[in-house]
């Protein structure tokens, strides 16, 4: 299939998932992300080249996908405690551990992949209960509570380590993050397995409107009768779970523990991507999809620096800039603001998704009137 | 020449008109009533008064002067202070600081704390009223943070000055003492705008009213010259019978089931909280709980609910003594309670009126027994037209429904649950005078299916009207117990007052 096919192929789709989703509040994240890759489409290269070998699909797309899968699958759970109005800062301390303690059981105590995968997963879960344990059952503030483990856990990461960058050949370790299933890389389908999985567990359940609700009035939703410790609890063991998953791809990638390195601000990332997904750090509503989203537009945007040449000195400077951008386009307040300049923007897509359902719920509009 | 003139002022948001044409003048020295039910534009009149919101027509003359404040800053400069419902200062500062904040005194920079001092000193003093000023504001109680509140939007040389529900969380002895100040300033020759629900302090204090009803103005007219009842009839736009219908209903012990009680509290109490007491409360019985604020009312309807813990006494349900450890027990037992506070404690105010009025049921559920969006929006359209809660969609944010529209997606959230004891905490408080006798009617309707009801009010004809008995609290104490014809606001007054005249903590 020739490059223009597939990339006008690639837009239809994409342009047509963006109508879809034009009421939503992901729309201004999943829009960011557009803009991004259009840059590239014109500006960069080889970017939307795409090629099989061995019947797996390469590209430059390919990579991003693989590459943000770690934010991504730390978005997933930051998300939830983000929901709760609290923050993880402790989820990249939690990579290292996961790494460390699955290459430390898969080389010196060679112990099949399958079980230095579980052992570590486990001991991610109970990190993040350790976490869930200071801020709802003793009340600690969130920050403060994961900064324990944030600056602690390299530090038992190392001890598990011995200081030592533990390098593995095992084909299953080595397969998480570097293997493919249907052409695509794997890490894509833990992702998408997860997503799905995390949806189902707060949407399918009424686990999400007790987050929401917790998050946004704490104290209403204890006098509701919502047991809002247990939630509180269960939002940071899951963000564990996530970090440990983040942190065994972010080893199998390189097929060694680093850990000093692995997940180094990854935290900052995720909770990045949760704030360009359109969930407020206040708490309250939150958007699965969208710190996703997110996630991908930040891996989106590290890799066209790369691909750009941009010293990692000075990346950050730019990425920042965009950063700022998106949030505000985000922001009510900026959006009312600079009416004049977006609505051409909104008249134009407005006459061209008309046909689209309108049952998708809308993001709340702040100027009805009281009393 | 008036003080402020404002003539044929409008304001629109999308899809409503909510001010239309609104004519309002204030004189030098004189107390203004503006009057209205909620959502009658009250509000919104204020924010553009004072630059909140911008105006789409008309113009406002302050002193003759034509003004067009762009906001509430800009709106004090000019001389027009503005004191809202919710004491807007910041607790963890001292009384100095939050009277001077944003534009304290400095010297190349730095604040001059002498200065701040004698300036909130003198701000206050101006109420004749002396503090003091370094304390940590929420060391003060509730109505002294009202005043300070007001000495900081006098500091600022106001020529008026607006107060929006100053009185909605203050007792009576506190209320004479803010209208003691009130008058002081009107002598000042200051114009106040003056905003409540409660129909006697606007013929205690006011000289005259602007009645609004859905954005219109219904009329002025000179407090004196005007009925209570007219007031009401012009507020809610209904005609002279029905509202004198409202005001003589009078519940009877007719629907009383049994006479076992559906809750008994033997000796219940807890230390610092409320002194031992006893109370039953039967199936099919209103049961009113009386007292100053601070008296202690709030604080048994949290023991009641398993907010807090008894450290003394019984509670038996059902012949059942049971414990609560937490509002989730209480709910097991099918209790239900609505606070005192409704923005801190009862509404979570940016999720829809759907998941407002799922959320307790779908909490005794569980997460895992989910009520599908069906259902949910079954139950959401059930009470949204049996409450009549005036909403654009089911799918609204609640925080943008008026106050009393807010409390009936309360009131929806519990009978949801189909308790058998309801406890309602000020359910009438700073709601409009529609929405206060749906909720009067509401709360007959759940005694004649048999609900015990536990109905605590600072407004006494209500709890004289709504109760079968009536328990008075004092210093957190229960003084007296009233039954049947023994009701009455004298009565309970008198048993207020009988017991020493010591003021309560508020």
């Amino acid at each position: 299939m020739s490059d223009w096919l597939s990339d006008l192929i690639f837009w239809i789709v994409f342009a047509a998932i963006l109508l879809g989703l034009r009421r939503q509040r992901i729309f201004w994240t999943v829009g960011a992300l557009g803009l991004l890759l259009l840059f590239n489409q014109f500006f960069t290269p080889g970017f939307f080249h795409l090629q099989v070998l061995d019947g797996h699909l390469y590209g430059s797309r390919i990579d991003v996908l693989n590459q943000g899968a770690k934010v991504m699958l730390l978005s997933l759970g930051m998300v939830l405690v983000i929901a709760t109005g609290g923050v993880d800062l402790s989820v990249g301390a939690v990579m290292a551990i996961a790494a460390a303690v699955s290459s430390r059981l898969l080389v010196t105590q060679h112990l099949p992949a399958g079980v230095a995968i579980a052992v570590a997963l486990a001991v991610s879960i109970l990190a993040g209960a350790w976490n869930g344990l200071l801020v709802a059952g003793f009340g600690v503030q969130p920050i403060v509570a994961t900064l324990v483990l944030m600056v602690a856990g390299r530090g038992i990461a190392q001890l598990i380590t011995e200081g030592q960058i533990i390098n593995f050949l095992d084909p299953t370790m080595v397969y998480l993050g570097n293997g493919h299933l249907l052409g695509l890389p794997f890490t894509l389908t833990l992702v998408v397995v997860m997503l799905l999985l995390t949806h189902f567990l707060v949407r399918r359940t009424a686990l999400g409107l007790f987050i929401e609700s917790v998050g946004d009035n704490d104290e209403a939703s204890r006098y509701s009768g919502i047991n809002a410790k247990q939630v509180k609890f269960l939002v940071y063991t899951f963000s564990g779970l996530c970090a440990g998953l983040a942190g065994l791809v972010a080893c199998s990638n390189i097929k060694s523990a680093d850990a000093n390195n692995i997940g180094l601000y990854l935290e900052l990332d995720a909770i990045l991507a949760v704030v360009v997904g359109g969930t407020s750090l206040q708490g309250g509503r939150f958007y699965l999809v969208g710190a996703v989203v997110g996630g991908l537009f930040i891996q989106t945007l590290t890799t066209t620096f790369y691909a750009k040449n941009v010293s990692s000195d000075i990346a950050p400077v730019p990425k920042a800039l965009v950063i700022i951008a998106v949030c505000l386009l985000q922001s009510e307040v900026f959006r009312t603001r600079f009416a004049r300049v977006l609505s051409p923007i909104e008249k134009f897509l407005k006459p061209v998704g008309s046909w689209l359902p309108r049952h998708l719920p809308t993001t709340a509009r702040h100027d009805s009137p009281k009393s | 020449m008036p003080l402020l003139e404002i003539a044929g002022l409008s304001k629109s948001f999308p899809g409503v008109k909510a001010l239309d044409a609104v004519d309002l003048a204030v004189q030098p020295g004189e107390i203004h009533a503006l009057m209205g039910e909620n959502g009658a534009g009250k509000s919104t009149l204020i924010k553009v008064l004072t630059g909140v919101f911008p105006r789409d027509a008309g113009e406002t003359r302050l002193s003759g002067q034509a003004i067009a404040p762009k906001s509430p800053r800009e709106a004090e400069a000019l001389g027009i202070s503005t004191v809202y419902q919710e004491v807007n200062l910041i607790p963890h500062l001292s009384v100095a600081e939050n009277i001077c904040i944003g534009r304290q005194p400095t010297w190349i920079g730095t604040v001059r704390w002498g200065a701040i001092a004698k300036r909130a000193r003198a701000a206050l003093a101006r109420l004749d009223l002396s503090l003091d000023v370094n304390r940590q504001l929420s060391s003060y109680s509730i109505a002294i943070q009202q005043m300070v509140a007001i000495a900081r939007a006098l500091d600022v040389s106001a020529k008026l000055l607006i107060l929006d529900e100053p009185t909605s969380s203050l007792d009576k002895t506190e209320v004479d003492e803010l209208f003691r100040k009130l008058r002081i300033l009107r002598q000042d020759g200051l114009g106040i705008i003056f905003i409540t629900h409660f129909l006697e302090q606007v013929y205690e204090i006011t000289d005259s009213i602007t009645v609004l009803r859905n954005g219109c103005r219904v009329g002025c007219f000179a407090t004196k010259e005007l009925p209570r009842l007219n007031l009401v009839s012009h507020m809610i736009g209904r005609n002279l019978g029905q509202v004198e219908a409202l005001e003589h209903t009078r519940a009877s012990t007719a629907t009383i089931r049994s006479e076992t009680p559906m809750l008994e509290a033997r000796a219940m109490g807890k230390k610092g909280s409320i002194q031992p007491l006893d109370l039953d409360i039967r199936p099919g019985e209103v049961v009113g709980l009386a007292g100053l604020l601070g008296s202690g009312r709030t604080e048994t309807a949290r023991l009641l609910f398993g907010i807090d813990n008894p450290d003394q006494g019984t509670i038996r349900i059902n012949n059942q003594p049971v414990k609560f450890r937490s509002p989730r027990t209480a709910i097991r037992y099918r209790i239900a309670l609505t606070p005192e506070d409704r923005k801190v404690a009862g509404i979570i105010p940016n999720l829809t009126v759907r998941e407002n009025i799922v959320l307790a049921l779908q909490a005794g559920r569980g997460s895992w027994r989910r009520l599908s969006i069906t259902e949910q929006e079954k139950l959401a359209d059930r009470f949204i037209n049996s409450l009549g809660i005036k909403t654009p969609s089911r799918e609204q944010i609640v925080r943008n429904l008026s106050g009393g529209n807010q409390q009936k997606v309360l009131l929806a959230r519990w009978l949801a649950t189909e308790p058998k004891l309801f406890i309602l905490d000020e359910p009438t408080r700073g709601i409009d005078v529609g929405a206060k006798a749906e909720v009067e009617k509401l709360i007959q309707s759940l005694r004649q299916d048999g609900l015990a009801v536990l109905f605590i009010s600072s407004e006494l004809e209500e709890v004289v009207r709504q109760s079968q008995r009536v328990v008075v609290l004092r210093d957190r104490r229960k003084v007296d117990e009233l039954t049947e014809a023994a009701i009455s606001e004298q009565a309970i007054m008198e048993s207020i007052a009988s017991h020493s005249s010591e003021r309560p903590e508020a």
